[in-house]
């Protein structure tokens, strides 16, 4: 159970503001009883804001079950895992970012960028490639992060300024061109597998175990989830802030780099001017989903990992029904609308 | 043109506080006339091409589309608000336009503005009634408008093309008095935007709305519909600019307006229009528009240039505004 919240989410009454930032770094398990809050005899209101998302995937399956022979096969799921590995550690990203109450609308142009490096680094070995690649999630993060922690710059508005500038910078570095991979590694790191399971779902299952553990284990995740609850008080608390809020934005630039490599490498080509394109809408409507509310304060990292497979595995579905890529596109909407609406509920019923 | 702004003047301190708030509001307002006239006085020296009467024309024609889009987002923005749906909705005009044209030029005027408008008036629904976020929302349906687009076109293969010698031909390549009537259109919608938001109820709410929604509302003000007019025009004008562009291409092409929201975002940011809301004009939105067509037009002309270089110009120009706006607004509130 990868959840934590700041009182400021759980509870009806937001409590004074010193004792918030206090308690944001207090465990508080999903089902107790938050402080402050009288225990129901009915089902805990929110359980559908928090679970739905389980029983949809479970719905979804046997629809498929029914509508789609062979979909529901060890095959099948085994592609649509392996698709799923980009939009998901971006995702994980996406929802530490969300949770500190802001976005990070940047993270398909850095996979872009990521993309657009590789290959001129890879000279040195895929070493190198990887070294490239983690430097600019540290750079394009470290930038959106200082932006944001330090000029005060609204998130939203920080990393789309990013997302155009990034574009264009990855498409200028690639010269416009899509370039063949040819080191052996990155082309195994694509395309191996251990045991059965494909090296790039290797990585993002231990991506998502270090990311839930980050912030159910660490200070780090306490302070990260305390600050998206409530910003001044958390300051006033005596949380290092700004240095959480970059540290943040570097997570999710360098989780976007990793995407990026893994997608390079899973097609075997570096395509930075498509390379990306929407995926942080994607990622936002995975981590929205999966439970996490865009008002921060709350990171559900097991969630997020199942709504970026529930989108994943309805757009398959749609698309293996010889419905339109378009189609699969303007559900793909309905969804997002849906979800936010779903999540918009729990604050009304609080 | 661009004299409404509530930024709150800072004359209460001392006199040098005064003239650093007043240096302060200055820039914020006139800060992108004063970067264009600068850009194009460098250009006109160093470029041979540049200062014809061919090369201006050629620009503020390049320049229409982006700018009729951006009136429609200085409102949205103005209201605190933000739609990123514009570049989708721009290319869904666009095609269906091209297919509406079938039916004759009425047809291919009023189906994509209902559509587009259709489309606006959803974004303003949900942002107001059910009250999410403006960029989800518009997120949301720049996907939807993109399928829709993709599932009018069969997934980019048809391409529907206008019928020689209709009056739609005439929008997007005649000109009257000299002047291309793409740059008419946009001097006249601008001149209404301007009027709107300056001398009309309406716009008084729409920049009262961005500046303090719930005192707006406490005020007993329209607000919700007041955004919910701006999104929908923002979505009848981003329809709009589309069938202009297929007016001048004569054909509805599917893969135009990807990113164009940015490039109109940054436009109406570098024109001095606050990201955060309450504060803005429509004059500083179109030197926006044209600053943005004019480095354009300079990458070309400089020939060795990739024009992906304009996204990142686009990008360092919308990072510098936002850092310079959000410093000076620090200074005016302390």
């Amino acid at each position: 159970m990868s959840e934590r919240r700041t009182p400021a989410a759980a509870t009806a009454a937001r409590p004074p503001a010193t004792d918030d930032g206090e308690a944001g770094t207090r465990r508080d398990r999903a089902g107790s009883t938050g402080p402050g809050r009288r225990s129901r005899p009915r089902l805990r209101p929110g359980w559908f804001q928090d679970y739905g998302v389980y029983a949809a995937i479970v719905l979804v399956l046997v629809v498929a079950l029914v509508t789609t022979p062979g979909f529901v096969s060890l095959g099948g799921l085994r592609t649509q895992l392996i698709q799923v590995v980009p939009v998901l550690v971006v995702s994980l990203g996406m929802a530490l970012v969300i949770g500190t109450e802001g976005i990070d609308l940047s993270v398909g142009s850095v996979m872009a960028v990521s993309a657009a490096v590789l290959p001129l680094y890879l000279g040195y070995g895929a070493v190198g490639g990887l070294l490239a690649v983690v430097v600019v999630g540290v750079v394009t993060g470290s930038v959106a992060g200082s932006l944001v922690a330090f000029v005060r710059v609204q998130p939203i508005v920080a990393t789309l300024a990013l997302l155009v500038g990034l574009r264009g910078l990855a498409t200028v570095v690639g010269g416009g061109r899509q370039t063949q991979i040819i080191n052996p590694t990155v082309l195994q790191l694509g395309r191996g597998e251990v045991l059965g399971v494909p090296y790039v779902v290797v990585v993002a299952a231990v991506l998502v175990v270090v990311v839930a553990l980050v912030v159910q284990r660490t200070t780090f995740g306490r302070q990260l989830v305390a600050i998206g609850g409530n910003r001044t008080a958390s300051r006033l608390a005596g949380l290092p802030v700004r240095r959480v809020l970059v540290t943040v934005y570097v997570v999710s630039g360098v989780l976007a780099a990793v995407a990026g490599l893994l997608a390079t490498a899973r097609l075997g080509a570096s395509t930075p001017n498509t390379l990306g394109e929407l995926l942080e809408l994607s990622a936002i409507t995975a981590v929205v989903i999966g439970g996490t509310p865009l008002s921060g304060g709350r990171v559900r990292v097991l969630g997020t990992v199942a709504g970026a497979l529930l989108v994943q595995l309805i757009t398959a579905l749609l698309i293996s029904n010889d419905l339109s890529y378009a189609t699969a596109q303007m559900v793909q909407a309905g969804i997002i609308v849906a979800a936010v609406w779903i999540q918009l509920g729990r604050r009304r019923a609080s | 043109m661009s004299a409404a702004t509530t930024t709150a003047t800072a004359g209460t301190g001392t006199r040098r506080g005064r003239t650093a708030g007043r240096f302060a509001e200055v820039a914020q307002r006139r800060g992108s006339v004063v970067v264009l006239v600068l850009v194009v006085v460098v250009a006109s020296v160093v470029f041979d091409d540049f200062a014809s009467l061919r090369n201006a024309e050629n620009i503020a024609v390049q320049s229409s589309f982006l700018a009729v889009i951006a009136l429609g987002m200085t409102f949205v923005i103005i209201t605190g608000g933000i739609d990123l749906s514009v570049g989708s909705v721009f290319a869904l005009g666009g095609v269906v336009t091209a297919w509406a044209s079938q039916y004759g030029t009425l047809a291919a005027l009023g189906v994509p503005l209902a559509l587009c408008g259709g489309i606006g008036l959803v974004n303003g629904l949900l942002v107001t009634r059910v009250r999410m976020a403006p960029f989800i929302v518009t997120l949301a349906s720049l996907l939807f408008a993109r399928g829709l687009l993709l599932a009018l076109s069969d997934g980019g293969q048809t391409t529907y093309l206008v019928p020689d010698g209709t009056a739609l031909t005439v929008l997007g390549r005649g000109s009257v008095l000299g002047l291309p009537w793409p740059v008419v259109v946009v001097v006249g919608l601008y001149a209404l935007g301007a009027l709107v938001l300056q001398r009309t109820g309406y716009g008084q709410t729409v920049l009262a709305v961005g500046g303090g929604e719930d005192a707006s509302r406490l005020m007993g003000l329209a607000v919700d519909r007041t955004k919910l007019l701006a999104y929908t025009s923002s979505g009848l004008l981003a329809g709009f600019a589309g069938t202009m562009s297929t007016a001048r291409s004569g054909a509805g092409v599917t893969i135009v307006g990807v990113g164009l929201e940015l490039t109109a975002i940054s436009a109406v940011v570098i024109g001095g229009t606050l990201l955060t809301g309450g504060a803005g004009s429509t004059g500083g939105t179109l030197a926006g528009v044209v600053l943005l067509g004019v480095i354009a037009n300079i990458i070309n002309q400089v020939g060795s240039l990739d024009s992906s270089y304009q996204l990142v110009v686009n990008g360092a120009f919308l990072v510098a505004v936002v850092v310079v706006q959000t410093l000076l607004a620090r200074r005016q509130s302390p």
